[in-house]
């Protein structure tokens, strides 16, 4: 059972109509017992970082979600990705749940290397470049084009809690994770057609795999 | 690399996609969900369903299409058309729809604009713009009402306007090319590109497969969008993107 935790900020029913697809039993719930019992969690996010920590924090979201991931496999997905890391600068300084090290920014919409404006969202499908083909996320894609649509991105001086990149005048953080529980796509995988379905599918048999282990 | 981006657009009316010439002698071309799926097959990037509907019912008929075509599909979708309050926009995104696309109402309330952006977000409120050259003022108006309403708005003006006030992203359709097949307006499609720092989607005029080429590298539009040219299968995304790359334009390659 996958559980999708639902704070107000998240676009439920694309993430949740993608889990039907494959056919694996998840529950929506703000109920942290119901999600205790869950093998993994999604974070989902669409909206302003600032926002959704309010949400997290009025909710008595933050400290579930730290100690969920000490125990079971965790994923965030766009703006929920963008949270598992300290701060973000959008909208004032704010700070996150601190589960990987780096911190959100804008983009700046001027490329020093071409010396030209580019477009800001960064939106559409992008390449992946993979940079650690052993994590367990990226294991066999059959493509590497993923949706994405956000203004701010993670800069990280942890080059080993990046999974995958995508190329954006800067490379961007595309799939993250710290090589245990917590991980994080930038874009959209149930919108990613077959690349995100498999990173969909493979982040719930990892989660299976750990409950097998964990019993 | 980001890609650029081939977009079908399906035109749904009463719960069907129909098909015709300026919204004349229009003909049943299927199911939505249907010609859905066989677009994303096709490799398309993304949809568009506009609701041409009339009726009350065919509104709602819509939202079930959102919701059968969001739990099939895994590629983002846009729907437009007769979208006037924040109520029909929550009402379409709740029902699975990435984006929605405001044309007129963006006109007639541009504060819908900045509503929908700050509540739901930018990247999921497109603004269509309408556009016919007027040679008279050397200019791009905008059109409203389908085309039939003519507005004192500059286009250029109005594309910069609508992103201050939030928009993520411009479908810009050409009324001077549209139905024409003589390709996308590249001058109209380039003044846009070059004014906003948001996508520009061109629309109207796709004729041939050299088309899309064209308005990609010489108008630098990030997507095209094209109705009639696939729905009578004069060619398929699939021969659009082949040729695109085959010219060096980076797409989506499945």
């Amino acid at each position: 059972m996958i559980g999708i935790l639902d704070y107000g900020m998240g676009n439920l029913f694309s993430v949740s109509s993608a889990l039907e697809g494959l056919g694996v039993p998840f529950i929506i719930s703000d109920n942290q017992a119901k999600l205790n019992e869950t093998d993994a969690l999604i974070l989902p996010g669409v909206g302003a970082f600032k926002d959704a920590m309010t949400c997290l924090e009025d909710q008595k979201h933050v400290e579930f979600i730290r100690s969920y991931a000490k125990k079971k496999p965790l994923l965030g997905i766009c703006l929920g990705m963008q949270l598992l890391f300290e701060e973000s600068e959008e909208h004032g300084l704010t700070k996150g749940l601190s589960l990987l090290p780096g911190r959100v920014i804008k983009f700046s919409g001027f490329s020093p290397k071409t010396g030209k404006s580019y477009k800001v969202p960064h939106m559409g499908w992008n390449t992946l470049s993979i940079k650690q083909p052993e994590s367990c996320l990226v294991k066999g894609l059959s493509d590497q084009y993923a949706y994405f649509v956000h203004s701010y991105y993670v800069h990280t001086n942890k080059p080993e809690v990046v999974i995958a990149t995508a190329d954006y005048d800067v490379d961007v953080p595309a799939v993250v994770g710290d090589g245990q529980n917590v991980f994080g796509t930038q874009f959209h995988p149930e919108k990613s057609s077959e690349c995100g379905l498999s990173i969909l599918k493979n982040f719930i048999e990892y989660a299976a795999l750990q409950k097998q282990t964990n019993a | 690399m980001l890609t650029k981006r081939i977009i079908p657009c399906l035109d749904v009316k009463e719960g069907r996609v129909v098909k015709g010439i300026q919204f004349l002698n229009l003909v049943d071309a299927g199911d939505p969900v249907e010609l859905a799926k066989h677009y994303n097959d096709e490799g398309a990037d993304e949809l568009v369903f506009l609701d041409i509907s009339a009726s009350r019912e065919g509104r709602d008929t819509m939202v079930d299409i959102v919701k059968k075509v969001a739990s099939t599909l895994h590629i983002p979708f846009t729907v437009g058309g007769g979208i006037k309050s924040l109520e029909d926009i929550k009402r379409i995104l709740r029902a699975g729809a990435d984006k929605i696309s405001l044309n007129t109402s963006a006109v007639l309330n541009p504060q819908l604009i900045k509503e929908g952006a700050d509540f739901f977000g930018s990247q999921c409120i497109v603004c269509a713009i309408d556009a016919k050259y007027d040679p008279e003022n050397n200019r791009y108006v905008v059109y409203t009402h389908g085309g039939h309403e003519k507005t004192s708005l500059d286009a250029i003006e109005w594309a910069k306007e609508v992103v201050r006030l939030g928009a993520g992203e411009i479908l810009l359709t050409s009324m001077d090319s549209d139905g024409e097949k003589k390709g996308f307006q590249l001058d109209l499609t380039q003044k846009v590109s070059r004014a906003v720092s948001v996508p520009v989607i061109a629309s109207g005029g796709a004729g041939s497969l050299d088309d899309f080429y064209q308005v990609f590298t010489k108008a630098q539009a990030d997507a095209a969008l094209a109705a009639s040219m696939f729905h009578y299968k004069e060619t398929t995304v699939g021969k659009v993107k082949s040729y695109c790359k085959q010219k060096g334009v980076h797409v989506r390659w499945i």
